[in-house]
C-alpha cells in the first residue's frame, strides 16, 4: 500500500515536471483559457468584484510571471541603483500594482474571444514573443503580445505584456525614472506603496 | 528618389514652423521640460484639462449608449464606421508601398460595402481578410518625416506634430464630411464620436488604476503605440 502511494506520488511529480516543459505559446493558451472559462461563469467578476478577480489572478496567473524582471524592465538603468532589499520591495509593490490593474481589466471582459497566432520560435530560443489577438464584435482586433523567457528549470515565464503596441511595463519607465531622479529609489518605493494603498482603500 | 527627399524636406519645414508657433503660444521655454518628448507640457496639460471638462458631458452619453444598445447594434455601428475607414486605410497602404495590404484593405471595403450591407456586417474578417488601420500620419512616417514634438489638442487629443498634419489630411478626406445633408452629417459625426468614446471605456478603467498621473500615462502610451505602428 505504502509503495503504491509513493508510486502515485512519483508519477504525479513526473507529470508536473513534464508539464513545465510545455512550449511558451501552450503555456499562454492554457492560462488564458483557464482564466476566461472562470470569468465567463462568474457573475461577481463580471459585475466588477475586483477582490474576486485578484484571487483568481493570484491562483492562476501569478506563477507564470517573472515580476523581478518586469520591475527591472520598468525601471531601466535605475534598477542597478537599488540594493537587494530595495529591489525586493520594489518588486513586491510593482507586482501588487500590476496584479490589481490586470484583475480590474478582467472585470471588463464581455463578449471577446482570444485568437492565438503562430509563434515564431526556433530550437534553442530562450526569449520568445507569443502573439494573441482579442477579437470583439464591431471593432478592430486588439493585439496582445507576451514576452516570455526561458527559466533555469526549463519552464517559461512572462516578463512583458504589450497591448495594442503599448508595453504595460515600459510605459512606467519615464514616471519611474523621474521619481528616482527627484527622490531616489526610496522615493519610488514610497510612491508605489502610496499608490497601492490608495487603490486598496478605493476598492469595492 | 529625389522626389521622396523633397517631400521629406517639405514636411519638415512645416513641422518646424508648427513647433515655432507652439513655442510662441507657450511663451517660449517658460516650462521646464521634464520629458524630452514633451517640450510643451504646460500647454498640453492645459488642453488635457479642457478635454477632461468636455468629457464630463461626453462620457455619460457614451456610458448610456454602451448600456442601452444591444450588442448587434453596437457591432453594426462600429463596423459601419470601420468600413469607411478601411477605404482610407487602403489608400494609405498603397501610399506606403504596401501593395498587398492595400489590395486586401480595398477588398475588405468592397466586400463589406456590398455583401456586408453598407458595412454593417464585417463579412471580410470572417473570410480571413484582417482589419488594419493606416492613417496619413503613418504614411508620413514611412516617407521619412520625423515625429516632432508631442501635442495634446482639444477634442482630438494626443498627436505628435507629424500626426497632427496627418490628422489634418485624414480630416479633409473624411467621408462623413462629404455628406451634403447637414442633419445627417451631424448625426453621423455625433454617433461616431459616441461609438469611439464608448470603445475607450474599458481601457480608461484600466488607465485610471494603473496610472500615477493620467496625463503622463496617456502620453507615453500614445508615443509607444505610434512608434510601434510605424516600426520605429
Amino acid at each position: 500500500m505504502k509503495s503504491l502511494v509513493s508510486f502515485l506520488f512519483a508519477a504525479l511529480i513526473s507529470v508536473t515536471a513534464f508539464a513545465q516543459e510545455e512550449s511558451p505559446d501552450a503555456m499562454v493558451k492554457k492560462i488564458t483559457d483557464e482564466v476566461l472559462t472562470i470569468v465567463r461563469q462568474d457573475k461577481d467578476i463580471q459585475n466588477g468584484n475586483t477582490k474576486k478577480a485578484i484571487e483568481l489572478v493570484e491562483a492562476k496567473v501569478l506563477p507564470s510571471f517573472n515580476f523581478q524582471r518586469m520591475t527591472a524592465l520598468a525601471m531601466g538603468r535605475d534598477w542597478n541603483k537599488a540594493n537587494p532589499d530595495q529591489k525586493k520591495r520594489l518588486t513586491e509593490e510593482f507586482k501588487a500594482l500590476l496584479v490589481r490593474t490586470y484583475s480590474n481589466a478582467l472585470t471588463s471582459y464581455r463578449d471577446q474571444t482570444v485568437r492565438y497566432k503562430p509563434t515564431k520560435m526556433q530550437a534553442g530560443d530562450t526569449d520568445v514573443i507569443v502573439k494573441t489577438e482579442i477579437v470583439q464584435p464591431g471593432s478592430k482586433p486588439i493585439q496582445l503580445d507576451y514576452s516570455v523567457e526561458r527559466q533555469d528549470n526549463n519552464g517559461w515565464k512572462i516578463y512583458d505584456v504589450v497591448v495594442a503596441g503599448v508595453s504595460l511595463v515600459s510605459n512606467y519607465r519615464d514616471t519611474f525614472n523621474q521619481e528616482v531622479r527627484a527622490n531616489g529609489v526610496d522615493g519610488l518605493i514610497q510612491m508605489l506603496v502610496n499608490k497601492n494603498k490608495q487603490l486598496e482603500s478605493g476598492k469595492k | 528618389m529625389k522626389k521622396g527627399f523633397n517631400v521629406k524636406a517639405h514636411w519638415e519645414k512645416h513641422l518646424r514652423s508648427t513647433a515655432l508657433v507652439a513655442a510662441l503660444l507657450c511663451g517660449g521655454g517658460a516650462f521646464a521640460a521634464e520629458s524630452p518628448n514633451d517640450p510643451y507640457e504646460g500647454f498640453n496639460r492645459a488642453m488635457f484639462k479642457v478635454n477632461e471638462t468636455v468629457d464630463i458631458v461626453l462620457k455619460p452619453v457614451a456610458q448610456g449608449y454602451d448600456k442601452a444598445a444591444p450588442l448587434p447594434v453596437k457591432a453594426g455601428v462600429g463596423n459601419f464606421f470601420g468600413n469607411l475607414s478601411d477605404f482610407w486605410t487602403s489608400i494609405n497602404s498603397f501610399l506606403q508601398g504596401k501593395g498587398g495590404d492595400g489590395l486586401s484593405d480595398a477588398g475588405r471595403f468592397l466586400i463589406n460595402t456590398t455583401i456586408g450591407i453598407g458595412g454593417v456586417f464585417d463579412v471580410a474578417s470572417e473570410m480571413g481578410l484582417d482589419k488594419r488601420s493606416e492613417d496619413f500620419g503613418q504614411t508620413l512616417a514611412v516617407w521619412g518625416v520625423g515625429e516632432g514634438p508631442y501635442f495634446y489638442w482639444p477634442i482630438i487629443g494626443p498627436r505628435t506634430t507629424r500626426d497632427t498634419f496627418g490628422w489634418g489630411v485624414d480630416w479633409a478626406v473624411d467621408p462623413v464630411r462629404q455628406v451634403d445633408d447637414v442633419a445627417l452629417r451631424n448625426s453621423l459625426a455625433g454617433i461616431r464620436l459616441i461609438d469611439l468614446r464608448a470603445s475607450l471605456l474599458p481601457a480608461e478603467k484600466v488607465v485610471d488604476q494603473a496610472a500615477f498621473d493620467k496625463y503622463t500615462y496617456i502620453r507615453d502610451a500614445y508615443l509607444q503605440k505610434r512608434r510601434r505602428d510605424v516600426g520605429q
